[in-house]
């Protein structure tokens, strides 16, 4: 039986609903904001300039995060951060593609 | 409790030098990291290697486990004995992260390590944490919205400061819409606020599970849709299924296997919709009858036809 709507959360997309700052994420990530500007120079997460500050789309906080876990647990300078991300939104699109078409 | 052999977990001798921990730890983590790994089990293999890394790259907590673990075999029941932590002094941050440890970990360095962890630096004092969580998802939900029941496990802190985790289910009404790999929002739903703060909020991650009928991509569906010989061959219209249910679907004479129709607009959808791909194939039917096989011999001596041209035979 499908749970009765008046007990639910709404939700919302948050990649696509949300501008974050650069205060934001860096307290989302539990990182300081030099760390998201050098994810940034990196192009680990890209900004637009509003008014001379950044701001950033909701799916940088998931592209943040992940550069921070794989930073931290396998002890990856940012170069390596940067290429392991890319290759791993490739490899799920692929996997994507791939599991649909079995 | 169990004793754990941390260098057997980390599969290097007792005597080895810290650079060889170093390596067997990166090669590890590389292999069973639960961001890049699809081996059974890599996040609960990753958590054991974090585990004995933690404690053997650390001089101290490794010269205390040594002095520990002389006596002990994996396995084995144990029980620290009072005081064996004596003259040995803790630093560093202890566990980083969301990392939980085994109760043998908590039992050596647990207060030391969360003594010296503290709180993550906070810019807003008294507000929960965020929490975050992947969920599979089917199609439907986001093709047409509506609530779906998710269970959880949420990181606490218990009464003897242990960190434990327990089961939460949340009904959520999912974002018609939503893509794989985005995140659903639930505000205020991550770690309850400390003091008169405010709580965190709870970010789901979306995968979807795969459909019978329709494979997506980005926004787009696509279906494999079956159509006999002279279907494809004569043109024809056939019922089709699409997520906004059946429809009459025209097929072109002249039509063959791996054809794309495109029905706009009825992907996933959004402001922009996605589209719906039908994706043709040519279904045989069987020769298991006189009456088949006649048809078929027929067609064979009516048709100069070599699927093979294009090979060059």
């Amino acid at each position: 039986m499908p749970p009765s709507d008046d007990r639910a959360f709404p939700g919302t997309i948050f990649d696509e609903s949300a501008i974050l700052s650069i205060k934001d994420l860096s307290r989302m990530c539990a990182v300081d904001e030099r760390h998201i500007v050098e994810f940034v120079e990196e192009g680990v997460l890209s900004a637009v300039s509003v008014s001379s500050e950044w701001r950033f789309t909701g799916d940088a906080l998931r592209r943040a995060r992940l550069a921070v876990r794989l930073e931290r647990d396998l002890e990856l300078n940012l170069a390596g951060v940067a290429l392991a991300v890319e290759l791993l939104e490739e490899l799920a699109q692929l996997r994507r593609e791939l599991g649909a078409r079995r | 409790m169990e004793f754990k052999d941390y260098y057997k977990v980390m599969g290097v001798a007792r005597d080895a030098t810290d650079a060889q921990i170093k390596q067997a730890y990166r090669k590890l983590a590389r292999k069973y990291h639960p961001d890049v790994s699809k081996e059974k089990d890599a996040e609960a293999r990753f958590k054991d290697v974090g585990e004995a890394y933690e404690v053997l790259k650390s001089p101290e907590k490794r010269a205390a486990y040594d002095q520990l673990g002389q006596d002990y075999r994996p396995g084995q029941d144990f029980r620290p004995p009072p005081n064996w932590d004596s003259g040995f002094e803790f630093s560093g941050a202890g566990p980083g992260g969301d990392a939980s440890y085994s109760d043998f970990f908590d039992a050596l360095f647990g207060a030391q390590a969360r003594a010296g962890r503290g709180r993550r630096a906070e810019t807003q004092p008294g507000r929960g944490e965020d929490h975050h969580a992947k969920v599979m998802l089917d199609l439907q939900a986001s093709l047409n919205g509506g609530t779906r029941s998710f269970t959880l496990r949420v990181p606490e802190i218990d009464a003897e400061g242990r960190l434990v985790s327990r089961e939460r289910t949340l009904n959520v009404q999912v974002p018609k819409g939503i893509l794989a790999g985005q995140q659903i929002r639930l505000a205020g739903q991550g770690e309850p606020a400390h003091g008169n703060g405010t709580a965190g909020d709870l970010y789901i991650e979306v995968e979807f599970q795969p459909d019978p009928l329709y494979r997506v991509d980005g926004r787009d569906l696509y279906l494999e849709l079956p159509v006999a010989p002279w279907e494809a061959a004569l043109g024809a219209t056939v019922t089709t299924p699409t997520p906004g249910g059946n429809v009459e679907l025209k097929i072109p004479a002249g039509s063959h296997a791996g054809s794309k129709l495109r029905l706009k607009g009825r992907g996933i959808p959004a402001a922009q919709p996605g589209d719906f791909y039908v994706v043709l194939q040519i279904a045989l039917p069987p020769a298991d009858g006189e009456k088949a096989k006649a048809a078929y011999a027929a067609m064979a001596a009516a048709l100069p036809f070599n699927p093979r041209a294009s090979l060059g035979v």
